[in-house]
């Protein structure tokens, strides 16, 4: 028994004179101090690596039955939607691993909301977290490519006018957007060839960039340290090895904690697959099961739930600008939404970082922030004449809502600096 | 203030409730009634296999449903030559285009797409497929209350029999006239009672929503395992965590 362990000791000294790998596994796993304090809020980070995962490994079986071919088949009915059907019925448990990617595509969203959202609760973002949330929202902006681009490939028939609807948003661009648009669609229409590139950036392009900011984000984290509900640094209280007196080791502590999360995170995962699959057509757009069809426009076009706070802010701007049409200023709106969070490091002047010592001015406007993004997003999944309660115009509201979103940015230099916020405690509670 | 967010919160949902005015019949659930569901098979073979293709769905996928390759080779085989294939049809789409004004869609998934918040797609069919009405001022003779100045006539009027529709002129509210239903009136009896047509109708729109997505059945009792599984597992680790938490806490 001691020789085989002697051997194993052997084997490991040899790879670690040639590659740092325990040292690395002590660095991220065994010896990284996290503070001990961690909540519900901190499961979705985990939890987001294991989504990604599973949409890579699904992928990969999934891109050996799909086809990205806009022709029609000897049926009539084109090759790509008929390979997704073939893997659907035909393929031994190729209904699974489809469900596993089509509920994972919206399961990654809504843990990188809470995951996000988590950001904001206890100011994770702040100094020296900057580039932990930059490349993070870098990798927000790829998985929305990356979804966009995924939805295409069923070649149903919104996928078809969602790519069309969203790829003609760059021809709102002055002087070269008509051209710009015509370049990403590789064609005047969406066609074979842009179900063909589309395919390319999905199952590579945008993988590997997405895969390379996840190292950047963890790297970057495991750099400075994780932040904690209390807002408070741990690294500023040490023993005398040096170890963090609130940090405890990520490994094991936080390895079987983050499991429990995952069995929880499945279960829940596993009810979507196994008992409502399209989500009340919010997974899986009920449109999405007529083939696409170039001739036939659906009365009511509406992307997948997760772009939809997004598309309201983009349908919100209805007044032209500078002689510029008003498409373009909602374009701006649109991608101004996701990329303003960028800037959230730079613009929060508060004294506190958590919630939990920031004063009612915070509250109380995140609180109506959320709410404002709630509504977005249910009103992007509805036609623009849509009136909540069957009685509140939802036009107006969105563009009060979108007017909010962005007012809560801009103006939170000031307000944060002036909110009344309670002391931090010096350790973490 | 609380009561006001808890009310902007609720709002999706309360405004979800107030539904569209397509008023659908719910359709009766036969999902697992292996009878109904061969009847529905034989019904969709013989009525609606000539103008829709099922394209994605194998004749011996029919072993689903309890029936075996030599019975489907016998009372169900039209139109192809080997149990594997695919429910294929000999209507060219050009054709069809011209004799229908739209070529009749393939039927495989027509479960799955015409659910909406108005009901489920089995709900949609239910209905549309029981009020079928005589139009003469229409190419076929027939209209729909569903789906207005379809293109389809009512294939299954020797069943049913013939009906009128009565509609009623109100005021829509914006100093015009509206038609709103009334009643059917049945003009020539078909070969079935009303309520055995229903009962055929079910039948038939169960086996559309099989064919829909065949594995349903499998993935729902599947899913109860993994479910079950995953609650052992949720327990395990929830013990292992436990167990070491205890230096921390």
């Amino acid at each position: 028994m001691s020789a085989m362990t002697n051997k194993l000791q052997d084997l490991l000294g040899w790879v670690d004179a040639r590659f740092p790998l325990t040292k690395m596994y002590k660095e991220h796993a065994s010896e990284y101090y996290a503070p001990k304090n961690f909540n519900f809020w901190y499961f979705f980070g985990s939890l987001a690596l294991l989504v990604l995962v599973n949409q890579i490994v699904t992928g990969i079986f999934l891109t050996m039955h799909f086809k990205p071919d806009a022709s029609l088949n000897t049926s009539g009915v084109p090759v790509a939607f008929a390979s997704v059907e073939y893997i659907m019925r035909d393929v031994p448990l190729g209904w699974i691993i489809r469900y596993m990617h089509s509920t994972g595509a919206s399961a990654f969203f809504v843990v990188v909301y809470l995951h996000m959202f988590r950001g904001l609760l206890y100011g994770s973002y702040r100094k020296p977290r900057e580039l932990i949330w930059v490349f993070g929202l870098l990798i927000f902006l790829c998985l929305m490519a990356e979804a966009f681009f995924g939805y295409l490939l069923p070649w149903g028939q919104m996928s078809f006018w969602g790519a069309q609807v969203i790829v003609n948003l760059f021809s709102a661009i002055p002087f070269i957007g008509p051209d710009l648009s015509v370049f990403i669609r590789g064609d005047y229409v969406v066609s074979d060839a842009t179900l063909n590139r589309f395919f390319a950036f999905h199952v590579i392009a945008i993988p590997l960039v997405l895969l390379g900011l996840v190292v950047a984000h963890l790297l970057a984290l495991h750099e400075v340290g994780s932040n904690n509900p209390d807002g408070v640094e741990i690294k500023k209280h040490k023993d005398a090895n040096g170890i963090p007196l609130d940090g405890i080791a990520f490994h094991p502590y936080y390895t079987v904690k983050d499991i429990v999360g995952v069995v929880v995170f499945l279960m829940v995962f596993s009810i979507v697959i196994f008992f409502m699959p399209e989500f009340g057509g919010y997974f899986l757009e009920y449109n999405n099961f007529i083939p696409a069809d170039p001739l036939k426009t659906p009365s009511h076009i509406a992307p997948v739930w997760y772009f939809t706070p997004f598309y309201s802010m983009l349908r919100a701007v209805t007044v032209n600008f500078f002689w510029i049409d008003a498409k373009f200023w909602g374009v701006v709106a649109m991608g101004g939404g996701v990329v303003i969070l960028g800037f959230l490091p730079w613009l929060d002047r508060s004294p506190a970082k958590s919630i939990r010592y920031r004063g009612p001015i915070y509250k109380t406007l995140l609180t109506i922030w959320v709410v404002a993004f709630l509504i977005l997003g249910f009103l992007g999944t509805k036609p623009p004449s849509y009136a909540l309660f069957g009685i509140i115009p939802g036009d107006p509201v969105a563009k009060m809502f979108t007017v909010y979103y962005f007012v809560f940015f801009i103006t939170m230099p000031w307000w944060s600096k002036i909110d009344k916020c309670k002391p931090e405690p010096d350790r973490v509670t | 203030m609380k009561k006001l967010l808890t009310v902007l919160l609720l709002a999706p949902i309360l405004a979800l409730a107030n539904g569209s005015e397509l008023h659908l019949d719910k359709a009766p659930d036969k999902s697992g009634d292996q009878a109904a569901l061969q009847n529905g098979a034989k019904l969709f073979v013989n009525y609606c296999l000539n103008c829709h293709s099922a394209s994605y769905m194998r004749y011996n996928r029919l072993q689903d449903i309890g029936l075996t390759d030599t019975q489907i080779k016998d009372n169900l085989l039209f139109t192809a030559d080997k149990v594997g294939e695919p429910m294929r049809i000999a209507m060219q789409r050009a054709d069809a285009k011209i004799w229908f004004g739209t070529a009749p869609p393939d039927l495989s998934l027509i479960a799955r797409s015409r659910a909406s918040e108005s009901g489920s797609g089995a709900d949609w069919l239910y209905t549309y497929l029981r009020t079928f009405y005589r139009d003469p001022s229409r190419p076929s003779g027939w209209n729909n209350l569903v789906f207005e100045n379809v293109g389809m006539p009512h294939v299954l009027w020797e069943l049913q029999g013939e009906q009128i529709a009565h509609f009623k002129e109100v005021d829509d509210g914006q100093g015009g006239k509206a038609k709103h239903f009334e009643k059917f009136e049945m003009v020539k009896e078909g070969s079935m009672k009303p309520a055995d047509y229903d009962s055929a109708v079910a039948d038939l729109v169960a086996y559309l929503k099989y064919m829909g997505e065949p594995i349903a059945g499998l993935r729902k009792k599947l899913g109860i395992f993994v479910l079950v599984g995953l609650g052992l597992l949720f327990a395990l680790t929830y013990a292992l965590k436990r167990e070491y938490w205890k230096d921390v806490h």
